[in-house]
């Protein structure tokens, strides 16, 4: 198969010694930042992606397939050990497993989500592998028309799935949108909204908004209530190890989970959370032991946590293929291949195959580094989660600035990273969810792009839009989901969001 | 935990927000009127400016909706003596950056202001460490990976 020997091939570039130290180093950052309480994978990227500046593209895409998914092990590892998710893809695992880390079941809940992380992994890298050429394939016949359809049904799908109303995730992505505006307009040099500041020309750095979003944001949310909810590291009790039976009873939720995450993450809907809850439901529902449940069932540890590593890696799906990203952290990871000049999509199969399968192949390796260093080293994770707070979030500011100065030492930038940082503090504490700004940021100006290319084909006229039937069907299904949730509702949605 | 809905009074944050963005829909689409370079084939630079103002513009109405209709879920008290030492501190470090201070100096001013406002009470010990962290972040960053970070009188002693 011409898969089979892409990846082969793949293997042979991530296998190098210097790209196999590559994805150690990335796996290691990963999940030294990622297990920070506060910090999800997605900020774990964007305050690692200065450091990947000045490797080659290869490089530092492998070393940031292992931040990836070492931000992500890190990220569950602290929500089983003191119930502090860092992201909303994390909630399910903390559900259960904070309960079974205060009954003294850390070590194996902390092993089942790490075993089933790689098992996820594993099989949704696979999925990935595979799906990918044949996705490629359809995505080459893909006129403007269909991409922009594809963009505006990810803006609704984005800003519908996260936080729990829409009215506030569609006003976080236009946010973002707005922000994408901002800067010289690619096809013509007219500058767009920049006030004669000339920093603003190149336009809004993603990583500075991610970053100060995510970093600051969080900083001072945590700040200005911290006399509130201090938070407690449950200390690992017992055998590290799962025993019999937490095998017997971990291996079916690892491949359900699986099961939900792959096919949703890889939808250009976009979040993890859907996943990791159909699954946790699904194991509340199938479990044999359903006292315990809600008081630490393994189920509700493994099931979740293999939907979030599977839906990770499905988010790679239309990132790869499509160019499209789904999530905060593909948005962050789109804006670093754009570092390099590359455009993820049908194209980039076709140029740089070395690279594509090289990135595909080393988060097969990154996924087996994970689960053998991890376990392993979990008594050193433990140790960073107990770094006191005043001094985690000091250097959370220190590397968010840093990271800030590396990409553009700048005042502006840095104002610009200040502004963010106020932003996030106050959406978070109206609860509006942040991610769809970073994601309309970047993709607000692709879809712009997409939209005149078609309607320069088209001599201007709009209904090309609507008389080809991919574009057509995608942007009915983009207006079927932006009006659902409001009709459904109806009139209660206020009451709702009230609770 | 609250029954606003029922009183009728309009939501303040919810009226500041549909403010921000009827203003932002008119900033975005004053620029988009004022722009000088038009496009020959399709549209020009100026539609989808166009396109974000109108949206910007009903969201803004959607918030005034909202506003009177329970309005924004309501947020707990804010610690400002937190807020007011984390401000200082991103301050400090614009203020250090743009006045030539240098990389270490502002990651010092960050690192014992951010602690502070987390409730240490050793604002020196503090700023003893974030000059050690700092210069080891320059040194890592430009050895190691060959970029420079901004200098100011310390970095140029090494």
């Amino acid at each position: 198969m011409d898969t089979f020997n892409a990846l082969m091939h793949g293997f042979t570039v991530a296998l190098e010694p210097t790209k196999l130290l590559f994805a150690l180093v990335g796996v290691f950052l990963g999940t030294a930042v990622g297990v920070l309480p506060g910090i999800g994978p997605a900020l774990t990227v964007a305050l690692l992606l200065p450091v990947t500046f000045k490797l080659d593209p290869a490089g530092s895409l492998i070393m940031f397939a292992g931040i990836y998914y070492g931000g992500m092990y890190g990220g569950s590892t602290t929500a089983i050990l003191i119930n502090a998710p860092g992201e909303s893809a994390s909630l399910a695992t903390a559900l259960e497993g904070s309960k079974m880390a205060k009954a003294g079941r850390g070590g194996p809940a902390l092993a089942t989500s790490a075993i089933g992380s790689f098992v996820a992994g594993t099989i949704a890298t696979l999925g990935l592998a595979f799906l990918a050429p044949w996705l490629v394939e359809i995505a080459v016949k893909f006129g403007p028309w269909d991409y922009f359809g594809l963009m505006i049904l990810a803006f609704v799908t984005v800003s519908a799935t996260f936080g729990d109303s829409p009215l506030r995730g569609l006003t976080s992505l236009a946010a973002g949108v707005t922000l994408g505006l901002i800067g010289i307009d690619r096809l013509t040099g007219q500058a767009r909204l920049t006030f004669g500041v000339p920093e603003l020309l190149d336009g809004v750095e993603v990583t500075t908004l991610a970053v100060g979003l995510f970093a600051v944001g969080e900083a001072l949310y945590v700040a200005s209530k911290r006399f509130r909810d201090p938070e407690e590291i449950v200390p690992i009790k017992g055998s590290l190890w799962m025993t019999k039976e937490d095998w017997k009873r971990s291996w079916a939720p690892w491949l359900r989970g699986t099961a939900f995450g792959f096919p949703i993450g890889a939808l250009p809907a976009g979040g993890a959370e859907v996943p990791t809850f159909l699954s946790y439901s699904t194991e509340r529902k199938l479990c044999k032991y359903p006292g315990e449940f809600g008081n630490g069932a393994i189920e509700g540890v493994a099931g979740p946590e293999a939907a979030n590593n599977a839906s990770a890696a499905g988010t790679l799906v239309p990132l790869l293929t499509l160019g499209l990203p789904t999530s905060a952290t593909a948005a962050i990871m789109l804006a670093g291949f754009q570092q390099y000049g590359l455009n993820p999509g049908p194209l980039l199969f076709a140029e740089r195959p070395d690279l594509v399968w090289g990135l595909i192949a080393s988060l097969f390796i990154a996924n087996t580094m994970l689960v053998i260093i991890n376990l392993p080293l979990i008594g050193l994770w433990v140790r960073l989660l107990a770094i006191p707070q005043p001094w985690l979030y000091a250097g959370i500011l220190v590397f968010a600035a840093m990271g800030t100065l590396a990409v553009k030492a700048s005042v502006v930038e840095l104002s610009m990273l200040f502004v963010f940082g106020f932003l996030g503090f106050l959406m978070r504490r109206y609860d509006y969810p942040v991610a769809p700004m970073v994601v309309g940021l970047i993709l607000g100006p692709m879809a712009e792009a997409q939209l005149r290319r078609a309607l320069q084909i088209s001599l201007g006229d709009p209904m090309i839009l609507l008389e080809n039937p991919g574009s057509a069907i995608l942007l009915g299904l983009a207006f079927i989901g932006l009006v659902a949730p409001f009709v459904m509702s109806g009139l209660n949605r206020f009451k709702a969001s009230e609770d | 935990m609250n029954q606003d809905v029922t009183t009728g009074r309009a939501d303040r944050p919810a009226l500041v927000v549909a403010l921000l963005l009827l203003v932002a829909a008119a900033v975005v689409a004053r620029d988009a009127y004022s722009q000088t370079i038009t496009s020959n084939y399709g549209i020009g630079p100026n539609a989808m400016p166009y396109v974000v103002s109108v949206v910007l513009g009903v969201l803004g109405l959607a918030h005034l909706f909202v506003a009177f209709r329970g309005g924004l879920p309501k947020p707990e008290a804010v610690d400002r003596n937190a807020i007011l030492w984390l401000t200082g501190g991103l301050i400090g470090l614009i203020a250090c950056i743009g006045l030539g201070g240098g990389f270490i100096i502002a990651t010092a001013i960050v690192f014992s202001f951010t602690a502070r406002s987390f409730g240490r009470q050793a604002l020196a010990i503090d700023f003893g460490i974030g000059i050690v962290l700092g210069l080891a972040i320059f040194l890592m960053f430009s050895k190691l990976l060959q970029l420079t970070l901004p200098s100011g009188p310390l970095e140029h002693l090494l």
